[in-house]
């Protein structure tokens, strides 16, 4: 097969598109590139939907651990305590069989057993978790001034935390959170390794890679692919969050702006 | 028809045991399991079917397998106490190393933390196991067997004389366990060690520059002024990072699993499968959700120890130190400082 005509075959195989089965024997590195890079789509549909979401969810909790009532701030610390806590392989394991357990009470929960709901819940449920943590630093850590001033314009409540305090937040968060989606990203990776099945061998990234070591007994070359792809994937979310920073940061003058910072990796 | 046999439970699939199916540790165990291994801690196990309630369950949880199953909770504490020095001797090499003045050393250094950081550690797991095994084997190969004609590599197979097989086939079951655990530890302390380089690289720059000035002004060699007044001094700033980075390790645990350790996680998936009358006399259902609860509860117990004492730790290192804690901690007693009563 020409290099073209594996990608035509696998191209989107991870979705279940193109030639069902997969390469058994002699396999070219267009083989290996094509495929590894067809399951970077799920890497990419599961980090992107989980950072969607969670930032949403995140902000809420984020105001809800600031709050003075304790009935806001226990739930939400002590969501973000069990997220940040434990493994999310372990995390994973737990809420598959969970999920499989919950199946048998009702036909509702089906999907819940599949990679591409489960896995994104827990997913969502822990990028919430850390990047709220990160959120609510930054809303600690506004300046005394802003708020002050806002009070002065006689701004208050919903609309000074909109005008003020929220935007503030964002711009002091927003190198923490880069590094929190990039790590995100690098964590979609565990799914098809933690009890998720990858339905018809539709699989993820390193699911391939793993694929490919495993027939080849040679880690030497789909690895580095991966990485190479992940290293891409990378500098595509610092390019674009880069782009959000700039534009957080474009009322302060050049010295004060935040710029970013990328710190090391975390395994979660 | 999925390429390769998929076992009835899908989520088995994830053992990625397949990669070295040379290692008799790796295989699942499936026989009958006869609970023969020991005779029971209570009088009463002799006739589990009989028991009810609280008595049925202290006889379960206290059968062979789950002896097992708490054995291997060590196995994560051991890993954590031999990696954690490692992690931090490779981080210290990799962070001198990276300030090393001689150029491609400075590069070794530096590569060794970036590559680290930019692809997924799961991905390094996968890599290094494989790497590594293969790499002792391949040495032992060359010097074992220098007169071997064919090729190692041969299409899809990494064949190496019957000799430089590691562990030998014939030697007994728990070397192959030491071995596939040494591996797992050197794994660890290779993408652990990026990380806390990392951390100690930022450290050694933090010290304030007037420091190594000073010890310069007094006539110390680099390597002296290295020694005696960076690396006492770095530690208050590696300190939040390294604390960082041992919470991440305790998380990174699970992993081992994908090493092919008998680790908690493999424990938990063997216990928690739904057992038949035929295979064992305690049969339940499917309990694996209750296992890994079990899991999450003890990493949580676990994270929340090392909280403690790492801000212990935290407060005694800025003891005296000119940084903002430590200038806190002054503030708040000042009659135990010196200071003039």
């Amino acid at each position: 097969m020409s290099c073209f005509e594996t990608f035509q075959a696998y191209a989107l195989r991870s979705l279940g598109l193109g030639e069902r089965l997969l390469p058994r024997s002699d396999f070219t590195l267009c083989d290996q590139f094509v495929l590894i890079g067809s399951g970077l789509l799920w890497n990419i549909y599961f980090g992107a939907l989980a950072v969607l979401t969670g930032f949403f969810f995140a902000n809420a909790l984020a105001v809800a651990k600031n709050s003075g009532n304790p009935w806001l701030r226990r739930p939400a610390n002590g969501f973000i305590f069990v997220f940040r806590g434990s493994p999310l392989f372990i995390q994973f394991f737990f809420a598959y069989f969970l999920f499989l357990s919950l199946k048998s009470v009702s036909p509702i929960f089906n999907q819940l057993s599949s990679a591409w709901l489960g896995a994104l819940i827990v997913l969502f449920l822990n990028t919430s978790a850390y990047s709220a943590e990160i959120f609510y630093g930054a809303l600690r850590s506004i300046p005394k001034g802003d708020i002050e001033a806002a009070d002065a314009y006689g701004l208050s409540g919903w609309s000074r935390f909109r005008r003020v305090m929220w935007p503030t937040m964002m711009r002091l968060a927003w190198p923490a959170y880069t590094n929190e989606a990039i790590f995100l990203f690098h964590a979609t990776t565990l799914v098809f390794f933690s009890g998720f099945p990858a339905w018809r061998q539709q699989g993820d990234a390193l699911y391939y890679a793993n694929y490919f070591a495993d027939k080849t007994f040679n880690p030497f070359i789909p690895y580095p692919i991966l990485a190479f792809y992940f290293i891409l994937l990378t500098l595509c979310i610092i390019l674009l969050f880069g782009a959000i920073n700039r534009r957080l940061n474009r009322h302060l003058p050049q010295e004060r702006r935040s710029r970013m910072r990328f710190k090391m990796q975390m395994i979660r | 028809m999925p390429p390769f046999p998929l076992p009835p439970d899908p989520s088995a699939r994830a053992l990625p045991r397949q990669a070295r199916p040379l290692r008799p540790v790796l295989q699942v165990d499936t026989r009958p399991a006869p609970q023969m291994m020991r005779p029971a801690i209570f009088s009463f196990c002799s006739d589990p079917a009989s028991l009810e309630g609280f008595q049925w369950l202290s006889c379960y949880l206290t059968t062979g397998k789950h002896m097992g199953f708490y054995v291997s909770f060590g196995t994560v504490l051991l890993l954590l106490a031999i990696t954690a020095p490692m992690a931090l001797l490779f981080g210290f090499g990799g962070a001198m190393a990276a300030r090393a003045r001689f150029a491609p050393l400075s590069w070794v250094g530096k590569g060794y933390i970036a590559i680290v950081r930019g692809v997924p550690d799961i991905a390094f797991f996968l890599f290094f196991v494989i790497a590594l095994d293969q790499a002792i084997e391949w040495l032992r190969h060359q010097v074992k067997c220098p007169d071997w004609e064919a090729e190692v590599w041969q299409g899809n197979d990494f064949v190496v004389c019957a000799i430089a097989k590691m562990p030998q086939s014939s030697s007994p079951q728990w070397m192959h366990e030491v071995y596939g655990f040494s591996i797992a530890v050197v794994t660890f302390a290779i993408v652990f060690g990026a990380f806390a380089a990392n951390v100690l690289f930022g450290a050694m720059r933090a010290v304030p520059r007037a420091q190594i000035e000073t010890a310069e002004a007094y006539g110390m060699s680099h390597s002296q002024a290295f020694w005696r007044v960076l690396v006492p001094q770095m530690w208050v700033y590696a300190l939040p990072g390294l604390s960082n980075l041992w919470m991440v390790l305790i998380k990174a645990t699970p992993l081992l699993f994908l090493l092919g350790v008998e680790d908690i996680v493999y424990w938990a998936r063997e216990l928690g499968g739904s057992k038949t009358p035929q295979f064992t006399e305690y049969p339940h259902g499917d309990w694996r959700m209750w296992y890994f609860l079990a899991l999450l509860i003890f990493y949580l117990g676990f994270t929340r120890i090392s909280e403690v004492v790492l801000a212990r730790i935290s407060r005694r290192l800025s003891h005296g130190q000119a940084t903002l804690a430590g200038e806190a901690q002054r503030r708040a007693k000042p009659s135990a400082e010196g200071t003039p009563a």
